[in-house]
């Protein structure tokens, strides 16, 4: 007895402890909350939670905290990090509790992790083995955890780990685990749709559940499968209308009513499935009519979930095959909507206005005077979707009006996002009706879009400048309209200027600049003098930055012809500035002005500027060039180039002289220069002045070029007002917008208290939407075509992009010179017939000249090198007695270009010698295997291994027998995926002799990537375009083959032989040859004379291959 | 102005510059897209926050993976737009590039942030739903539940919405699940209680 008091009392301090400290914390999670929420500042708080921190992070390193404590921290670090403060350090434990702890420790370390981490987290890796335990526990709740858990963060390439869990669940008797099964499914979807694409079938169990809670999970994936691809799943139409139909008529049980409605979010789920596979396809639509017809009859009750609910529906009806008796009850409910007195309604009434408006311009009609009201409504949000909805009901009458609301909105609007939408919205219209019929003048496009400007400033996508200045600049089909139109802008920009333009924004500044330079010199009664003192001032405002400054010299550059005084006055103060941009055009600037002969050849007078070609090759430089390199002077290398030489030099050079090997080459052209690209840009950038105002003086010259490279929406948007290029007289619109106009006043209902202004505006808002213009106002597209037409260009409509152009260009140059450069060979080398591995003929001529070259390469090489190359063999050991095995090869491969056969190895009984074929897509290596004894050989297997290759197919590996004196051939189709300069090769023979006694023969050999490149043929347009997109390139001066006559092409040649390389064009001193590595990456190849050098630049979409081929042309070269 | 560009052009060979600006430009845009709240995934809603007419977060939950740094921004700026709005008003919002949703209900503010085409009134119902539920469950919910339950407040969060979607949307269903993680507490936790009772504490 009194043992087992001792006992209890020895127990009793550790007891009373534990007990004790939980109940502590657990208050001390209280006591925290209580604190801080009569803390008053903020200051104080921080220190508060600072000293929490501290003394967390005390008690999870420590060893005795229990788990009981760790989950009380827990609950106190998400507390913490609610308030803002960082408890990363907590992290790792709670992936820990939820690992080590019991059912209740778990949930709070499961809770934690899905509140600490996103999915890119790296610690999450850490849990993927917790939830597979837990997916596989017997505990329901364990389960149920793990599964929210794998919903809410789960790392995607961790997915397959737990699929197959997942998947067995959707089949658990529990709807619960079923349920959140499904939800993990659709999350699986939507971060990695192609690892679940297997199962879409189970999908389809799941909305077949008896469970609705399950059926109604399944619906999200539906949703979105059906967004993606409403044609795989007409077939479920059906199903849907169904169960649509029994929710609505109230089947289902009753816990799933909300405020009396049945399952709302059911409904909405299905009209959305419906309305998505119901559009553009009348049958389908067919199957929906009735259960739409019930559902916006059933939904009659005043509660937001009804109206949840008919929202869905109108949507449905305007989206699917219209049916007129649906669409008339729709549109009551609209009504029903836009003028409840119940704000969040009315919202809503105007976004289902909005939706349909876009198929029904005369919906708007009716509510007219309701959205007069929610234009002047003091809710942001409603107003900015009243403008939303005018958007999208504006044509040529009512432009201006609407423009007007959208601009005064933007006046009192301070939300970045906000002015960025809706001034794009303004430049759109703006655009689409530059000249507005009505107008007295063309002054409505040019003031509108000076507000853009002024109050868009620097937030506008450069889009939008470009977009205006090539509108101004390629004008339309009248001339006489355009240079009004200019000129006004001219007048409107000299009104801005003489005003303060302190505040304006950099952006506005510079499309001013840039009309001022242009048209200045049109407007005959503006004084060019006044013109230039007022941008000189403007140079002088430290407001302006120097990019802009750029705009503006460029600007006066154009219209300083015959104010001497003026500029060289303006160069004097430019030339010390601290710019050195500013300084070189200062300079140029001066130049041009007292030489009026090269003012006149570098800016004509009134040329097109469209017309003007760039030479981007530089070429008119290469008798420069050329000059300063017989005086001298070192080859130009780019910056890369010149960072690889710094880095070589520093690191100890290994390799032998005569060729660099790219081994070092490669290393460092991967570790060192992260992104060739990047690296070419702020050399582009930086670096010398020259460039960066080339760079600055591009963007006001050619704007077009500009526009390309940024403005793929812009340009689109660009496309679509010029699509409709359908002449319609004006007048015709014209007349019958206002015989609309007349129609429209006839059913407007007569408002009794609306005073005359808004009638007024309604007047001019909804005016042209009458029944005959509301044809045109149906699609986008095919709105009033507007007057401002641009004029078609030959090369400019293209959307995709500088990289089709800016090929154009090239290849427009190339050929340009290709005209004036020397044709010197008759072979026009562009045909695959130049490929360089003939079908070896086996005549002694041949022979004979392989002989010659071996004896050559191993004078260079050493003997012992084993060269392995493409008509360079080294046949050390011909094998006895076949001194032409080719022949021995299949029929089927003996016309493909191969090899000469080389030896590998032998012993007193078997000879081994190999032969490499070059087919398309893989290197085809043959082993012939020879008996040279008399009896037969048995069991003769041939085991090859290469780690760098991959083994495609293989054949006649394995022989039951050999007879004596005979060759049996195997052969091994090898792919290479990543290139490699060598590969070695290594295998072993294994054989009998005698029955139970096995030899084996090990032999080895070498391939080289020559061996598995093959020639690319293309043209010089597609050697263009490709030449773009590549991102990996590589320079390197090569040896030149100066003795022969013409040194490019002999040297070409000889790589072309080398290496089987497609050589593409030359013209003049530049090559371009192309090759891929078998039916994989491509690399093209650029060569130019450079003095006595070859400079080859390599551009590959593999890092590694350009080095490779180099590494193969400098042998090539070397070994001539 | 022809000539001003082989005044202006550099000695060094430079062909295909426009190139390389465009894929940089690109690469840059690309990068700049990853950075907003743009999400390639498209869940319905992409976060729910809670908070007190004092602009106090008392719960937050994330459906979009975001950075520390940008749920800080952007529980900011919605709290503060939020607040600012009068009673009058209507509860939907544009914001950035999406729709934020919200109601008060005494003195906490329910704020979900939904896609731009969800339809605002199933959301206002959902918030209502949850409310519904917080209510059932703690009994005439009032603020002070909320934040010294706030765990308990996640748990039926996460029973009701899972991965942004809806879950479960009968009550009864969600208020069982949430029992019967319940009950395990209680289990583990009785032997405790008894202890409590001997006058141990």
């Amino acid at each position: 007895m009194s043992d087992v008091v001792e006992k209890t009392l020895t127990a009793l301090p550790g007891l009373f402890d534990s007990q004790t400290g939980a109940a502590r914390i657990t208050n001390r999670l209280r006591q925290l909350i209580k604190s801080i929420t009569e803390l008053t500042s903020k200051h104080d708080e921080e220190k508060l939670i600072k000293q929490e921190l501290s003394a967390m992070k005390e008690q999870v390193s420590s060893p005795n905290t229990t788990m009981k404590q760790m989950r009380e921290v827990m609950v106190r670090a998400m507390y913490c990090e609610m308030l803002g403060y960082d408890a990363s350090f907590t992290y790792i434990h709670a992936i820990k509790l939820a690992q080590q702890g019991g059912v209740l420790e778990k949930r709070v370390g499961y809770l934690a992790v899905s509140l600490f981490l996103n999915e890119g987290h790296e610690l999450l890796l850490l849990l993927v083995n917790t939830v597979l335990k837990d997916l596989q526990s017997t505990n329901l709740i364990e389960a149920c955890m793990a599964l929210t858990v794998v919903a809410q963060v789960f790392p995607k390439d961790m997915i397959p780990a737990v699929l197959p869990l997942v998947e067995d669940k959707l089949s658990h008797p529990k709807e619960i685990i079923r349920r959140k099964a499904v939800l993990a499914l659709y999350k699986f979807h939507l971060i990695a749709p192609t690892q679940v694409q297997h199962i879409h079938g189970k999908f389809r169990k799941a909305l077949c559940d008896k469970d609705p809670g399950v059926m109604t999970s399944s619906l999200h994936i539906y949703l979105q499968l059906i967004t993606e691809s409403p044609d795989d799943y007409k077939d479920l139409t059906g199903s849907f209308v169904t169960i649509l139909k029994q929710v609505v008529g109230g089947k289902l049980p009753v816990e799933f009513d909300y405020h009396g409605v049945p399952a709302p979010w059911l409904q909405i789920q299905l009209l959305r499935i419906l309305s998505l596979l119901g559009r553009e396809d009348p049958s389908t639509s067919e199957l929906m009519y009735e259960v739409l017809d019930e559902s916006l009859r059933r939904a009659e009750m005043n509660h937001n979930i009804t109206y949840a609910i008919l929202y869905e529906c109108v949507k449905a009806v305007h989206t699917i095959h219209p049916k007129a008796e649906l669409l008339e009850k729709a549109a009551r409910c609209i009504g029903n909507f836009v003028l409840s007195p119940k704000i969040n309604l009315k919202y809503l009434g105007l976004k289902a206005l909005t939706y349909v408006v876009q198929h029904d311009a005369r919906l708007a009609l009716q509510h007219q005077m309701t959205i007069i009201e929610c234009l002047d409504h003091t809710d942001y949000t409603i107003k900015r979707e009243t403008l939303e909805l005018l958007f999208r009901i504006t044509n040529a009458q009512n432009v201006t009006v609407i423009v007007e609301k959208m601009l005064d909105f933007l006046h009192g609007c301070n939300d970045e996002h906000t002015i960025i939408h809706l001034v794009g919205k303004v430049t759109e219209l703006a655009e689409k009706y530059p000249f507005f019929e009505f107008a007295p003048d063309n002054s409505w496009f040019i003031q509108t879009m000076n507000d853009v400007f002024s109050t868009g400033g620097d937030l506008l996508q450069q889009d939008v400048p470009n977009n205006f200045l090539r509108l101004l600049a390629e004008g339309s089909e009248s001339k006489e309209e355009d240079d009004q139109l200019r000129l006004y802008a001219v007048d409107s920009y000299l009104t801005v200027l003489k005003r303060d333009a302190s505040h304006l924004p950099q952006r506005f500044l510079q499309v001013m600049s840039w009309v001022l330079g242009e048209y200045t010199p049109l407007h005959e009664s503006v004084d060019q003098r006044e013109v230039i003192c007022l941008l000189t001032k403007l140079l002088d405002q430290r407001s302006v930055s120097s990019e802009t400054r750029v705009w503006i010299l460029s600007a006066l550059t154009k219209i300083s012809e015959g104010q001497t005084d003026l500029i060289l006055e303006l160069a004097e103060s430019l030339s010390s500035s601290q710019d050195t941009v500013l300084r070189q055009q200062a300079q140029e600037l001066c130049q041009l002005t007292q030489d009026s002969q090269l003012y006149e050849r570098v800016l004509p007078r009134g040329a097109p500027w469209d017309g003007m070609e760039v030479d981007s090759s530089l070429s008119f430089l290469d008798g420069f060039v050329s000059e300063a390199l017989a005086a001298g002077a070192a080859p130009y290398k780019p910056p890369h180039q010149r960072q690889e030489e710094l880095c070589e030099d520093r690191a100890l050079n290994l390799e032998p002289y005569s060729f660099s090997l790219p081994v070092s080459l490669s290393s460092c052209s991967i570790t060192d220069r992260p992104s060739p690209t990047l690296l070419s840009v702020s050399s582009g950038l930086s670096g010398n002045s020259t460039e960066l105002s080339q760079k600055a003086g591009s963007s006001t010259l050619s704007l077009e070029g500009v526009k390309r490279v940024w403005g793929k929406d812009g340009y689109l948007r660009q496309n679509e007002t010029t699509a409709p290029l359908v002449d319609e007289p004006n007048a015709a619109v014209q007349a019958s917008g206002q015989q609309e106009a007349a129609e429209r006043s006839e059913p407007q209902p007569e408002p009794s208290t609306q005073n005359q202004d808004k009638q007024q505006l309604a007047s001019s808002l909804f005016v042209g939407l009458g029944a005959g213009s509301s044809m045109s106002l149906l699609g986008k597209s095919e709105a009033p075509p507007p007057r401002f037409r641009k004029k078609p260009r030959p090369h400019s409509s293209s959307s995709s992009g500088t990289s089709e152009r800016s090929s154009e260009s090239s290849s427009h140059c190339t050929t340009e010179s290709f005209l004036y450069g020397r044709l010197l060979e008759e072979e026009p080398a562009t045909s695959i017939s130049a490929f360089s591995h003939n079908p070896k003929s086996s005549t002694a001529n041949g022979l004979a000249r392989n002989e010659d070259r071996r004896t050559n390469t191993s004078q260079i090489l050493g003997g012992d090198l084993v060269l392995v190359r493409p008509n360079m063999i080294q046949d050390e050991h011909p094998p006895p007695g076949s001194s032409d095995l080719t022949a021995l090869l299949p029929a089927d491969l003996k016309d493909l270009p191969h090899s000469d056969v080389i030896s590998l190895t032998s012993d007193p009984s078997l000879s081994l010698s190999s032969c490499r074929l070059f087919r398309d897509e893989a290197l085809l290596l043959v082993i012939l295997i020879s008996n040279c004894t008399e009896t037969e050989i048995k069991d003769v297997a041939v085991q090859l291994t290469c780690d760098e290759l991959e083994t495609a197919s293989l054949r006649g590996n394995v022989m039951n027998c050999l007879e004596g004196n005979s060759t049996s051939v195997c052969h091994y189709a090898l792919l290479m995926d990543n290139p490699h300069t060598n590969v070695s090769f290594t295998g072993t023979v294994s054989y009998q002799t005698q029955p139970g006694h096995t030899n084996t023969l090990p032999f080895s050999g070498t391939l080289s990537t020559a061996d598995f490149i093959r020639p690319l043929v293309l043209t010089t347009e597609e050697y263009g375009k490709l030449w773009l997109t590549l991102s990996h390139d590589v320079k390197q001066n090569l040896k030149l083959l100066i003795d022969a006559s013409d040194p490019l092409r002999t040297t070409l040649n000889a790589l072309r032989d080398a290496l089987q390389l497609h050589v593409v064009d030359i013209i003049g001193s530049e090559g371009i040859v192309a090759c891929r590595l078998l039916s994989g990456a491509s690399c093209l190849l650029h060569c130019r004379v450079n003095g006595d050098a070859l400079a080859m630049w390599l551009r590959s979409p593999l890092p590694a291959l350009p080095d490779c081929i180099l590494y193969h042309c400098q042998r090539a070269l070397a070994q001539h | 102005m022809k000539g001003q560009e082989s005044l202006d052009v550099a000695k060094g060979r430079a062909s295909n510059v426009t190139g390389f600006l465009t894929s940089a430009f690109t690469a840059i845009r690309h990068e700049a897209y990853a950075h907003g709240i743009e999400c390639n995934i498209n869940l319905k809603m992409q976060f729910m926050l809670l908070f007190s007419r004092q602009g106090k977060l008392r719960l937050q939950k994330w459906y979009v993976p975001l950075s520390d740094t940008q749920k800080k921004k952007i529980s900011r700026e919605v709290i503060q737009m939020v607040l600012a709005r009068k009673p009058k008003m209507c509860s939907f919002l544009e914001w950035r590039d999406v729709k934020i949703v919200y109601k008060r209900y005494a003195s906490l503010y329910f704020c979900c942030a939904v896609q731009d085409q969800e339809n605002e009134l199933i959301t206002l119902e959902i918030i209502h739903r949850y409310v519904e539920l917080l209510d059932k469950y703690f009994g005439s919910v009032c603020e002070l539940d909320i934040i010294f339950n706030f765990e308990k407040a996640y748990y039926i969060l996460d029973e009701f919405i899972l991965g942004g979607e809806a879950q479960e949307t009968s009550k009864k269903n969600v208020l069982k699940a949430i029992e019967q993680a319940d009950m395990l507490q209680e289990e583990a936790e009785a032997p405790r209680s008894v202890l409590e009772e001997i006058g141990l504490t």
